[in-house]
């Protein structure tokens, strides 16, 4: 059994409705990774959906940003307990880049540069609630935080906003990513603190 | 983005392993370099740590910690040689 | 009783080093000593449960039941402001250890041994001065320490008394120098790592202990200098 270690109580978690369970607000953004920061030239990047029917759907840089960048003012959560309100993003929405997709799949997996994976389903980023994101606080995303470019589902834990995003595969089943795999939650919702297993 | 090397993995891994593991060899299964796992890149990104073969980059394994139990994923590991 | 199991230690003092850092001796019955270079894992609980657990190297070595560490204040932290600001003498601490095998200076070795410390990195390699010191050790040992002001020197009476023939100490001001001093301040560089530091030719075992950046580009030019990369043993600390 522990000992009770006086007069430490952790980072302050003050109530406040916008904070999910088990969450502290902090004001600045901290870079959380499981690997080295990739370099990527927007020159070459490319970002590609690939169905179960053998499509792929490939954008180069200015194929993606041509779509068009929609403001995106959210509060996100990292698994990690911080939480950050109010942020402001730029980003295309999934809703355009799935517009041409043929899939009947219902889950997604996604790839970034560097190896990483994370699983969602399809549903959780239609409707406006997701975006590949270019821009944070009115500048181009800085490598540390994924840019040239991330996922942002701010609904869900932040581990699911892929940063240095690559691309996304269909998947019949909603088999786990990197950290999925490892004892994170599946799904990953923060307003029922879905953290783990 | 920062990282430790696997001297940080004493502890963890003494929940584990009887004998101290920083200086066990461990072999990477994507590239074969074998090297000591205090050479390892930890990337303690909290709960869960990604530790990386200092040659190649690849994962060699994860550590998560839930609320109810440690869980470490070896699979980028295919030998370990422990000194006795 | 063994390494894996959490210890409790007694406060019995703690120090200001510098105007952000702390030394903190605790005692710990049943200790079994520690070798140089070593290191806990500190594992601090809330009231309601919470726990966070981070790494601290052992500044004391050898056998006896004092264990002291050496903490230096991260200001948006966790861990180290409770460490610096609020533990106390006769408050209780929970911790794992010793432990690491790999970044670890024994007595016996003979070679020459070149420590090369950033900030708070110092406090491990203090423990091999001080082991080298008690000893007896004719290895040769050498210091360049990397601090960013001259108050913020970790144990400088400690390293000064400690300083001979057989222990050589030179400190790099990324900051601000002290009066007179010859160099202006700023990084350490490969040039002044080539200039003040054991050279390659004569084999010596090297510890490089700091902040992560620190560490990484010290290492790299150690290296473009000739030192074998073996004998180039490391331990980031975090941060930038
Ligand atoms: C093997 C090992 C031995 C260590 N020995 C010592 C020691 O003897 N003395 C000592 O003071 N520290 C030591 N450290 C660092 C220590 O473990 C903590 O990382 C440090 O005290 C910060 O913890 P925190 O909870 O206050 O900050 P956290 O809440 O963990 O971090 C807050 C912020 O500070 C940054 N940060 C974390 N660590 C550092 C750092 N070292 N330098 C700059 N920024 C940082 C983080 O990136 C984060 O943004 C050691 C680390 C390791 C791995
Ligand atoms: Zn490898």
């Amino acid at each position: 059994m522990a000992i009770f270690s006086r007069g430490f109580s952790g980072r302050p978690r003050e109530s406040n409705p916008d904070l999910p369970p088990g969450q502290f607000l902090t004001e600045d953004f901290p870079v959380l990774s499981a690997g080295p920061t990739p370099r990527l030239d927007t020159a070459d990047w490319k970002f590609e959906i690939k169905t179960e029917t053998g499509q792929t759907l490939s954008w180069n840089w200015d194929e993606l940003t041509a779509l068009g960048l929609e403001d995106v003012h959210t509060d996100i959560h990292c698994v990690t307990r911080w939480s950050k309100l109010g942020t402001d993003w730029r980003g295309i929405s999934l809703d355009k880049l799935f517009e041409d997709a043929e899939t009947s799949f219902d889950f997604v997996m996604v790839h970034s540069y560097g190896g990483y994976t994370t699983n969602l389903p399809l549903e959780d980023l239609m409707n406006g609630q997701a975006w590949i994101a270019t821009e944070f606080g009115g500048e181009p995303l800085e490598p540390d935080h994924g840019g040239p470019a991330r996922l942002l589902v701010p609904h869900l834990y932040f581990w699911k906003s892929a940063k240095w995003v690559r691309g996304i595969t269909m998947q019949r089943t909603d088999s786990p990513g990197f950290w999925e795999q490892n004892g994170y939650h599946i799904y990953g919702d923060p307003w029922r603190e879905e953290r783990y297993w | 983005m920062t990282h430790l090397d696997g001297n940080a993995l004493a502890g963890p891994l003494s929940e584990v392993f009887r004998d101290d593991m920083t200086t066990a060899l461990g072999r990477c299964a994507s590239c074969g370099d074998v090297s000591v796992l205090a050479e390892a890149l930890v990337y303690d990104a909290a709960p869960g740590w990604a530790v990386r073969c200092h040659a190649c980059g690849d994962v060699l394994m994860t550590f998560v910690r839930t609320l109810d139990r440690l869980r470490i994923d070896m699979r980028g590991l295919t030998a370990l040689e422990i000194p006795s | 009783m063994t390494f894996r199991d959490w210890l409790v230690g007694t406060v019995v003092s703690t120090t200001m080093q510098t105007p952000t850092a702390k030394s903190i001796v605790l005692d710990v019955p049943g200790w079994k000593g520690s070798a140089a270079g070593q290191h806990v894992d500190v594992r601090l609980t809330a009231e309601d449960g919470y726990q966070a657990v981070r790494a601290y190297s052992l500044a004391s070595t050898g056998p006896g039941d004092r264990v002291e560490l050496a903490v230096d204040l991260i200001e948006d932290g966790e861990v180290s402001p409770y460490l610096v600001g609020e533990l106390r003498e006769g408050d209780q601490l929970e911790f794992r250890g010793p432990l690491g095998r790999w970044f670890v200076w024994k007595p016996g070795d003979t070679q020459p041994v070149q420590l090369v410390a950033g900030g708070s990195g110092v406090v491990p390699l203090l423990a091999m001065a001080r082991a080298h010191a008690a000893s007896g050790s004719e290895a040769k040992f050498r210091l360049l320490y990397s601090v960013r002001t001259p108050a913020e020197v970790f144990y400088a009476d400690e390293l000064a008394s400690l300083a001979g023939p057989n222990f050589e100490v030179t400190f790099v001001y990324t900051r601000q120098t002290p009066p007179g001093w010859p160099h202006p301040a700023g990084r350490v560089s490969r040039e002044i790592l080539g200039s003040a530091t054991i050279p390659a030719a004569e084999n010596p075992a090297v510890f490089v202990c700091g902040p992560t950046g620190f560490v990484e580009s010290v290492a790299d030019w150690l290296v473009e200098l000739g030192h074998n990369a073996l004998a180039v043993k490391t331990e980031r600390f975090g941060g930038n």
